[in-house]
């Protein structure tokens, strides 16, 4: 699992590269097109991952020491947790979708570049900007989507009572990978959400 | 794996949970104060510290015995600082204008 997870730190870890390259060359365009994201909710969502981090460690705590029903209770409160990170992301994306901040034919963007109100933000790098929110959000997304997955399965399992203080293994490997989902989480927030918010 | 049948290792998972919210609220709160530079520094700061609570007491990478798993986190971490690395020290020593 933990050899997974390795992979999985190169696989985010060229996007993040790829971020910080366009961040630094269209530095102002990046930041016009980061203030337009909202904070309240980027920030519900991280508080929302965090909660579920915790369920998740309790759920795996539960499991080794045999305790059935608080295991499914965590597990449970899990899957709720990250249904709601998803549904706060869709409202997001709805967001980008009515101000035509999605890339692609239709995106309009007419922002003041942070510091300079007197220049208008490039809409092409601000595109880049929004290309990335989209793919990293989005691959992010997807690994909360299969992470739900693995949840359903392991409240299936927890609920037979196959889980017990000597065979706990998939609850606690389930647990591993929910907690990198949610680390890519806590980088991507202020990455895309609060630079440049400072006025 | 080690057993965490004590009492002791839930207050643990409360109180890195509790640090996890504050940390958010202050990253929330600084990005809001003009630091000039330091802005992005200090998130990406308050980011690598709750990353690490959650590696160290969520993921049991702290107490485990298994120096498999310390070796495989240390060479993922030294990986991506390579590719970092080397990544930018290409683009920071370009002339762009």
């Amino acid at each position: 699992m933990w050899a997974f997870l390795a992979t999985e730190v190169m696989f985010f870890g060229g996007l993040f590269c790829a971020y910080l390259i366009y961040r630094l060359m269209y530095f102002g365009d990046f930041g016009a097109a980061s203030k337009t994201l909202d904070v309240k909710l980027g920030a519900t969502n991280t508080a929302v991952l965090i909660c579920s981090s915790l369920t998740v460690v309790l759920a795996v705590w539960a499991a080794q020491t045999g305790r059935r029903m608080m295991l499914v209770g965590n597990l449970a409160l899990t899957l709720i947790l990250g249904l709601a990170f998803l549904g706060i992301k869709g409202i997001e994306y709805k967001e980008k979708f009515e101000r035509h901040h999605v890339p692609g034919a239709s995106f309009q963007f007419q922002e003041k570049i942070p510091g300079h109100p007197d220049q208008n933000a490039n809409p092409q790098h601000a595109q880049i900007f929004f290309a990335l929110y989209f793919v990293m959000t989005g691959l992010h997304a997807l690994h909360m989507i299969v992470g739900i997955g693995i949840f359903v399965w392991l409240l299936l399992m927890a609920w037979k009572g196959r889980f017990t203080p000597e065979y706990n293994t998939p609850v606690e490997m389930g647990g591993l990978y929910w907690h990198f989902v949610d680390i890519i989480w806590i980088y991507l927030f202020p990455l895309l959400y609060l630079i440049d918010r400072h006025p | 794996m080690s057993a965490h049948s004590t009492s002791s290792s839930l207050k643990t998972y409360v109180a890195i949970w509790i640090t996890l919210l504050v940390g958010t609220a202050l990253t929330v709160y600084a990005s809001g104060l003009d630091l000039g530079r330091f802005n992005a520094g200090v998130a990406l700061v308050i980011a690598t510290i709750k990353a690490t609570l959650v590696a160290l007491f969520f993921m049991h990478i702290k107490g485990t015995s298994e120096k498999l798993t310390k070796l495989v986190v240390i060479s993922a971490l030294f990986f991506l600082l390579i590719l970092l690395g080397l990544a930018m020290s290409d683009y920071a020593t370009r002339a762009w204008t």
